[in-house]
């Protein structure tokens, strides 16, 4: 039976079990003398609980389990057969057998033809397997709970707790989202490192991951020395930050200190909507309009323009994070107490001076998290990138070129099939790292800056 | 009354000309913005706009119901593929040229009907068997190339032998159009087809559809997950080491670049747990868990909106915690936690990035029909097309875009709607 009715089955279990038990306890509490220690629903939730959580868990466990048992077993089977066989020809007998057991493609071989029927039957059995368990499982509790209520014990702590431990668990989700994270880069990021000396890739200013084509190859090794790319990267989020800062800052300045509540209502959400276009759009019109657009300028100034420049993507870059910092500055200077305005109005300054000599000095600290945040967001930006800037990686800072960054090279090294003993899967991996190393860094940085240097002024 | 002399007015002014000049910087910055993004809106939907349309071909033509028909008048897709669907098309095409006999002038003729033609032309007799054997007109696609000479498109300026379509070719398109033979029609087939090769035949709905069950999935997965963990965090954490945590995580998981949660799905379900690839079901959960700080922030937000009367009445009647918080106080946080949810999914909506980590990139002509089948999304149907050689794929993405731009805003005025709605002044 396949995951989903499975799953359907024993929540239909589950609710059988909640109607019976709920309305058995409501005949129990009608016909007792005793007053009763909860709702009849709370024995409902009881055996409800009981019915789905055990036997949903035990499917996940076999769901996620069960292939890699089969694949470990038949890798030995494998080995068995042919002692001569190293780990990689072993991998890829296993992935033929697996294709051939779900009939993608065909072999004549008659022994790989027989373990790829083992396969089939070996699979099915697992699942023959997990369908009992986990039904099994779910109707004798279900029985058990709902045939032996008592309405003396309070099932409403019970389900409480329950509960408790449920939403407990949901939060730690975040914990266990982050350490994945890490764990995950990391573990690849060793394997890369294992291959590729880790300094090399830290300092060195060669960036050529697709020569490797053949192992046989002269220079097969590829180059995978980061400098290049983060330059790039910093180059293009430098050329965001320009346009962004200016346009962003005044924006937020004129919608908090001068504009009237009419106005703001009517632009805020308007450049919000440029916050919620999804940077897709953003890459094809940097692709397609912005790029030819700044090429054609530049040669009539005489200047030899990249099709792919910095500029254009950066510049595009720039217009997506407008709204970003925006609306974050336009909230901290709101948040600066009214009084220190009265203040300096009150002691004969201009409005302008109250904001310049003022407001922003006791908003910087927010500013300048709001700012750092809005670098992270320009380093880890993707899809802009991706569709307008190159994938050769030069070492240069003129923003005219072609510079390839992070996440550009991730998404070009890991589209299309990857397999992950490869050196180029790998090095994306070294890349996600340092990508994430350095975005954590600065949101660290945004938050302590915000906290630190902040005054308390009421 | 103070005696005000030259200089002190001079400085006035100049201080009231820097007031004036803040003003104008502000002024100018937020009109640069606005001009930005109508340049953006405006950009996209003039390319785009004519994807509405596609050139069309009307030809006549008569098939034989013996070729198709099995011995009890059902349609059989064995007979049919036999048949030389794409000749007859062509066949009936060179009828409206009766002066080529040329065998390479025939092929140019033929190069400008749809290489799909034959099989939309075997999809209308399958559904309309009773038209066999009688002499109908149809409808068929014209190629991509027509298509958009057809839409003023077709850089004619250039040298013929970097061109596409010959002069002989346009004078042969000129002419169809004079006499009404091709037309530009609504375009169906953006609407209700999968990817293709073909840009002519190329549609969106494979991807609307890997979407909205992608989407699914990270509704399924983020918002009980984010429900639950914020009323844990509001109601039930202790203040403490453990809690500070959680906290940090969800903050600094919010602001994470979402490739690296692609990569985290890469390598955790795709790698390790061995979840299908190119699979909505992978995707949503990558989504989901990238949405799910976004849900929570806005879930907290809006619990800790509702007064904390509203609990302490609940708790002074005898409910116990779990009950003041789950029948008191999240039915009226509802509105807040539905908002952030519809705000969450828009993002996720739009997200490319760890998409493409999880090969939801893959070529698919097949519209998906479960969680694990092949798929991809709308963003990435838009990266892949404006990737195309071919002019045509242009103007679908830009389509693609308004449609997407146009759900997106759909979902986040209802979001502002609702937060109008059920906002309460406590």
């Amino acid at each position: 039976m396949s995951f989903s009715t499975l799953l359907l089955l024993i929540i239909a279990f589950s609710l059988c079990s909640f109607f019976f038990s709920s309305s058995s306890a409501f005949k129990k509490i009608k016909s007792a003398t005793s007053r009763p220690s909860a709702l009849p629903k709370h024995y409902g939730q009881y055996s409800l609980a009981w019915t789905l959580f055990p036997a949903f868990l035990l499917l996940i466990v076999f769901t996620i389990i069960g292939p890699i048992y089969v694949d470990n077993f038949f890798k030995q089977q494998i080995a068995l057969t042919e002692a001569s066989y190293d780990k990689a020809k072993i991998e890829l007998i296993l992935a033929m057998i697996k294709n051939i057991s779900n009939g993608s493609i065909s072999s004549d071989e008659p022994k790989i033809l027989k373990l790829a029927d083992e396969y089939s039957n070996y699979l099915s059995k697992i699942y023959l397997f997990r369908t009992l368990s986990v039904l099994l499982l779910s109707s004798i509790l279900g029985i058990i709970i709902s045939s032996n209520i008592n309405i003396l014990k309070n099932s409403r702590v019970k389900v409480e707790t329950f509960y408790r431990i449920l939403f407990f668990v949901s939060a730690v989700i975040a914990i266990f989202t982050t350490v994945g994270i890490i764990a995950s880069l990391l573990y690849e990021s060793l394997r890369f490192f294992a291959l590729y000396p880790f300094f090399d890739f830290l300092f060195g200013l060669h960036w050529a991951p697709n020569i490797a084509i053949r192992s046989d190859q002269v220079a097969a090794q590829g180059s995978f020395g980061m400098l290049p790319v983060l330059l790039g990267t910093i180059l293009v989020a430098l050329i965001a930050m320009i346009v962004a800062l200016p346009i962003g800052l005044f924006s937020a300045i004129y919608l908090a200190e001068f504009a009237s509540k009419r106005v703001r209502d009517i632009i805020k959400p308007t450049l919000e909507v440029l916050a919620g276009i999804p940077t897709v759009v953003y890459g094809y019109f940097a692709a397609l309009t912005a790029a030819p657009f700044i090429r054609k300028i530049g040669m009539t100034l005489g200047l030899d323009v990249s099709s792919e420049s910095a500029l254009a993507a950066g510049a595009v870059m720039g217009i997506m994070i407008i709204p970003f910092i925006s609306s974050l500055s336009d909230d901290i200077i709101n948040s600066v107490p009214q009084s220190l305005r009265d203040g300096s109005l009150g002691l004969g300054a201009t409005k302008a001076e109250t904001t310049i000599k003022v407001v922003l000095p006791a908003a910087f600290p927010g500013l300048v998290g709001a700012f750092l945040l809005a670098v992270s967001r320009a380093i880890g930006e993707t899809m802009i990138v991706v569709m307008a800037a190159g994938l050769s990686a030069n070492l240069t800072i003129n923003p005219l070129e072609t510079v390839t960054t992070v996440t550009v090279q991730i998404v070009s090294l890991l589209t299309g099939d990857t397999e992950f003993d490869d050196i180029k899967t790998l090095s994306a991996f070294g890349l996600g790292l340092a990508l994430f190393a350095f975005t954590l860094i600065l949101n660290v940085i945004a938050l302590v800056v915000s906290r630190r240097l902040s005054e308390q002024y009421d | 009354m103070i005696d005000k002399n030259i200089d002190q007015l001079k400085r006035l002014k100049l201080r009231k000309n820097a007031e004036m000049r803040l003003k104008v910087y502000g002024i100018l910055s937020i009109s640069l913005a606005l001009i930005m993004l109508a340049t953006l809106m405006i950009s996209i939907g003039l390319s785009g706009y004519s994807a509405l349309q596609q050139a069309y071909v009307k030809l006549e033509i008569n098939v034989d119901s013996k070729k198709i028909l099995d011995e009890k008048g059902g349609f059989s897709n064995q007979k049919a593929l036999l048949v030389n669907w794409d000749g007859i098309v062509s066949n009936s095409f060179i009828t409206n040229f009766p002066e080529i006999t040329k065998r390479s002038e025939k092929r140019s003729l033929r190069a400008l009907m749809s290489s799909n033609a034959g099989y939309e032309l075997r999809q209308y007799f399958q559904k309309n068997p009773d038209d066999l054997d009688e002499n109908i007109t149809i409808w068929l696609s014209a190629s991509d190339d027509f298509d958009q000479y057809m839409k003023g498109r077709f850089n004619t300026s250039v040298d013929e032998k970097d061109r596409r379509l010959s002069n002989q070719q346009l004078k042969w398109i000129d002419f169809l159009a004079m006499e009404k033979i091709s037309k530009l029609k609504f375009n169906t087939s953006f609407f209700v087809n999968a990817d293709s090769r073909e840009p002519e035949s190329a549609g969106i709905l494979g991807a609307v559809v890997g979407s909205t069950l992608t989407l699914t999935i990270t509704i399924l997965f983020a918002l009980p997950l984010a429900v639950m963990a914020s009323v844990y965090l509001e109601y039930f954490a202790k203040p403490g080491r453990l809690t500070d945590f959680i906290e940090v995580n969800i903050n600094n998981l919010a602001a994470i670049p979402s490739i690296v949660f692609g990569l985290l799905g890469l390598s955790v379900f795709l790698g390790f747990f061995g979840l299908p690839r190119s699979a909505p079901l992978v995707g949503g959960l990558c989504l989901g868990l990238m949405t799910i700080p976004t849900i929570i922030i806005a879930s907290r937000a809006s619990i800790r909106a509702v007064p904390p009367s509203i609990k302490d009445a609940a708790l002074a009647l005898g409910a116990s915690r779990m009950q003041a918080a789950l029948h008191h106080v999240l039915p009226l946080a509802a509105p807040g936690i539905l908002t952030g949810t519809i705000i969450g999914m828009a993002q996720a909506l739009g997200e490319t990035a760890p998409l493409l980590m999880i090969g939801m990139v893959a070529f698919i002509i097949e519209t998906p029909d479960s969680f694990t089948s092949a798929a991809t999304a709308m963003p990435v149907q838009i990266f892949m097309w404006s990737d195309s050689a071919e002019r045509a794929f242009y103007e679908r993405s830009s389509l693609a875009i308004l449609f997407l731009v146009g759900f997106l805003i759909i979902m986040n005025s209802l979001a502002v709607f609702l937060r109008r709605k059920f906002e309460k002044k406590w």
